[in-house]
């Protein structure tokens, strides 16, 4: 089995999560061997997906757990009350 | 369905102690999915206030529904389809768009061409100690359509499976792949560009300032 350039690339996805059959995998690491572009590009996707894993990006607002926390204390309260309480 | 996509014992048993009146542990019982359950409403709603408050809701309305769980899908994949029900109802009535147009442009197949580069070599994450830069990737993902920044976020942000993830949009893996795969390559076209040129222009720069004596 051989691919081109225009294969490895409809397939980096699949490639990068582990997803593409055993052949199709020899296939593109031996495509990869030779060819820097793919190689170039499949780096470039990689790196940008441990970017965009870093706690840095997309960060969570400033006491997002604090203010969830209190949510829920007030809705437990809220189920523990007596219903002539929650009534009233 | 199969063991990993289903409620643990350990989890179906957290449950059954909140439901039979240990309350306080719904907080252990979330607490796995306190940030993918922001991250999740984010991808709908791309603004921090709304996406905080429509996961607070959703977490709510998931403890008020919790005896209605039967451990058919995992805690966390159960949750995050309220969450991400409760992100889309917002949206929709913020913007009284239709969300579900938004998915049909995900099902066009057609080829994709990256950007093209020669050699690249791995960016450190130190980069990230710089703001424009940070800002710049998060703007690349907001500016993605919803159907892939949700795939995308809840793929290489929360690390779901895409078994998980098709269950909580509620569409197909195939589907999920499919977005999943033009979100990582525009995402490649739009930023490679950029991150390239802040990788090489730096070392040029230094080599110049510091040139022949």
């Amino acid at each position: 089995m051989r691919v081109d350039c225009k294969h490895v690339w409809a397939c980096i996805s699949d490639f990068i999560d582990g997803t593409v059959s055993a052949e199709e995998r020899r296939a593109i690491e031996l495509h990869l061997e030779h060819c820097e572009i793919c190689s170039a590009i499949l780096d470039s996707v990689h790196n940008i997906l441990v970017l965009t894993a870093d706690d840095r990006i997309f960060q969570l607002p400033l006491g997002y757990q604090e203010r969830l926390h209190a949510r829920i204390a007030a809705e437990l309260k809220l189920a523990k009350a007596p219903p002539s309480a929650t009534q009233t | 369905m199969n063991d990993r996509t289903m409620g643990t014992p350990a989890e179906l048993e957290l449950i059954a102690r909140v439901l039979n009146g240990e309350e306080h542990l719904f907080y252990e019982l979330i607490r796995p999915c306190e940030r993918a359950a922001y991250m999740t409403a984010f991808s709908v709603l791309k603004n921090e206030a709304d996406a905080e408050d429509a996961a607070q809701e959703a977490i709510i309305k998931a403890y008020r529904a919790l005896k209605g769980f039967r451990g058919e899908a995992k805690f966390s994949t159960w949750l995050l389809s309220i969450v991400l029900n409760e992100a889309r109802g917002r949206l929709r009535q913020m913007n009284k768009a239709p969300v579900e147009s938004l998915d049909r442009e995900a099902d066009e197949q057609e080829s994709f061409t990256p950007f093209m580069i020669a050699d690249w070599r791995e960016i450190p994450s130190e980069i990230l100690e710089r703001e424009e830069l940070t800002r710049c990737i998060e703007q690349a993902v907001e500016e993605l359509s919803p159907a892939y920044r949700e795939v995308f976020l809840l793929r290489d942000k929360e690390e779901l499976t895409i078994e998980e993830i098709a269950r909580i949009v509620g569409v197909s893996q195939g589907l999920v792949k499919v977005r999943l795969f033009r979100a990582r390559m525009l995402l490649q076209k739009r930023l490679a560009p950029y991150l390239k040129r802040e990788r090489t222009v730096r070392p040029r720069s230094f080599s110049w300032l510091g040139g022949r004596p």
